[in-house]
């Protein structure tokens, strides 16, 4: 048992080290990750001044969003994705497979999954410890697009919902690799993936401003919870027990992706026949 | 010295590229069509904002299908430059890093032609085609039709957003020469040409308008999609005509910096491996 822990507690410290040495251009491409985000607020903010032009009043909404909702909303998203997205994690495994070089997990005793999901973790706590710095920048300079501190079981919902949200993009990203192991080449699939998760996590735009049906389709897959969830339970749009219930599908959908996803190890590695060099 | 026919040598390319796509025509369909559907969601998204409001900002004119006529525009220059030119820039870095520029540098043909046309992706003139698609259906919505001197006017500037875009790109591949390789190259260009893709009035306020000068005059994304978008989809105003003198300028400054960076650039090279 303590021999295990040592085990993952090394590889751990390699992947944290290796994350570093890029640490000045992991800062920068940090900050511009926020340009998107500042074209996007020009669009509400041009899109608003119709609204009011139009209803003449200075309190407009849209969706049940102000203004300043659109600004935090789109912010929120950022943190969402900080934890949910996982940059190069399908095609990286979809590659090694047709590389041949997934045989290495086979021979040594060492689970790939857990390897992934620790070299991951990893990722990302170098990530937060670069990106905490522009992160706090833009929220404080920005702080009074926000309606203030949630009550401290919202904020306790929003972390959770941020966790599980990192467990959740990480488990799909990896069972979408592993496909990888039926079709050799899975570029496009990934795209398709990309596409999805671009519109229908939300971080283009609050999902529940979709008109019917469209917005019981995208609550009803798991998408949302890459980006949509957390930030619309930091903005207590989603509160009682529809927030418990969000959390519990949340819960529902990761415990189904990481099952999926060890399936898909199983029967992938039974089916492997190990190309490449 | 025998000058090479550039018209021809480009023929080549464009044959030979079109015969590799065709060597493997269901992943050129997939490329096609998985690109198509982008475009189309986020057609999909602007038509969720126009169900809220009926034009983007105030008093500016750009309604729900002016508006598409601009999105058009940006669909027709993307896709013009994705099959010409980004290809080319993006295989450029790796040539730097594997040396295999040199094989560019001794061929009897400038550089810089060579390696910015070498390969033609042609799945990408797919937009090009919704492009169009979209242009029509945007006027079957609008009582208004361009003039023949819009439509004239409007080619040429289609092809001045392209020169810069163009610019704007070989540029960020020369840098590589300078620093080894230029991994994040694509994040770069696609964050700075992230602010062409909307109405230049929507940069206003405190914050908007410094971001609107710089975008329009140090680094002029900005006119790129703006000029020839406004030119088609609204009545020619004689207060909008600095505006389409300073684009020709602003391309033929682009075109003659970026060859002087290139150029430079090229001087920097140190022969990798090999």
């Amino acid at each position: 048992m303590y021999a295990r822990a040592l085990t993952w507690w090394t590889i751990l410290r390699i992947c944290l080290e290796e994350r570093l040495v890029y640490r000045g251009d992991f800062a920068l491409g940090t900050l511009m990750r926020f340009l998107p985000i500042v074209t996007q607020i020009f669009l509400w903010a041009a899109v608003f001044a119709a609204v009011r032009a139009g209803e003449g009043g200075s309190d407009a909404t849209i969706a049940g969003y102000h203004y300043q909702d659109f600004v935090a909303y789109y912010l929120l998203t950022m943190v969402s994705r900080a934890f949910s997205s996982m940059p190069g994690l399908a095609s990286g495994i979809a590659r090694q497979i047709r590389e041949g070089e997934i045989k290495k997990y086979l021979i040594q005793p060492i689970d790939m999954i857990s390897f992934m999901l620790l070299s991951r973790v990893a990722h990302k706590l170098v990530y937060y410890g670069v990106a905490l710095g522009p992160f706090a920048l833009v929220f404080f300079l920005l702080r009074s697009y926000f309606p203030g501190w949630p009550e401290p079981e919202i904020f306790l919902a929003f972390v959770a919902s941020l966790i599980m949200s990192f467990l959740l993009g990480f488990f799909l990203e990896a069972t979408i690799g592993m496909i990888g192991f039926w079709f050799l080449e899975v570029s496009s699939l990934l795209f398709v993936y990309m596409l999805f998760s671009f519109f229908f996590s939300g971080h283009m735009f609050p999902l529940d401003m979709l008109p019917q049906p469209w917005s019981t389709v995208v609550m009803l897959i798991p998408l949302q919870y890459l980006a949509y969830f957390p930030a619309a339970v930091f903005l207590g749009k989603i509160t009682g027990d529809a927030l418990v219930f969000g959390l519990l599908v949340q819960l529902g959908w990761l415990i189904a992706m990481i099952v999926a996803c060890r399936l898909a190890y199983h029967f992938g590695t039974r089916r492997y026949s190990g190309y490449g060099g | 010295m025998h000058r090479p026919s550039y018209a021809r040598v480009f023929l080549t390319f464009a044959r030979n590229s079109l015969v590799r796509d065709m060597t493997f025509r269901s992943n050129f369909l997939i490329e096609m069509v998985t690109s198509m559907t982008w475009m189309l969601m986020n057609l999909g998204f602007y038509v969720l904002i126009f169900t809220y409001t009926d034009s983007i900002g105030a008093g500016t004119g750009w309604g729900q299908y002016q508006f598409f006529l601009f999105i058009a525009t940006t669909m027709m220059i993307n896709s013009l430059v994705q099959t010409f030119f980004m290809p080319n820039a993006e295989e450029f870095s790796e040539l730097i890093r594997t040396g295999a520029l040199d094989f560019a540098l001794l061929k009897p043909i400038d550089t810089q032609f060579l390696i910015s046309l070498q390969r033609v992706n042609w799945s990408s003139l797919g937009n090009f085609a919704l492009a169009l698609l979209l242009m029509g259906y945007s006027f079957t919505k609008l009582d208004y039709f361009p003039s023949a001197v819009q439509i004239l006017l409007y080619i040429p500037y289609v092809l001045c957003g392209v020169t810069i875009l163009y610019s704007l790109m070989i540029t960020l591949a020369a840098t590589s020469i300078w620093l080894g390789r230029n991994q994040s190259l694509y994040d770069f260009w696609f964050y700075i040409t992230n602010f062409s893709r909307y109405p230049m009035e929507i940069y206003s306020g405190p914050f908007g308008t410094p971001l609107r000068l710089f975008f329009t005059f140090i680094i002029p994304v900005l006119v790129v999609v703006n000029v020839p978008a406004r030119l088609l989809a609204m009545p020619l105003e004689a207060q909008n005509w600095w505006l389409a003198g300073f684009a020709l300028a602003a391309t033929a400054l682009c075109l003659f910096a970026s060859r002087r960076i290139f150029q430079s650039a090229l001087g920097a090279y140190r022969s990798a491996s090999s």
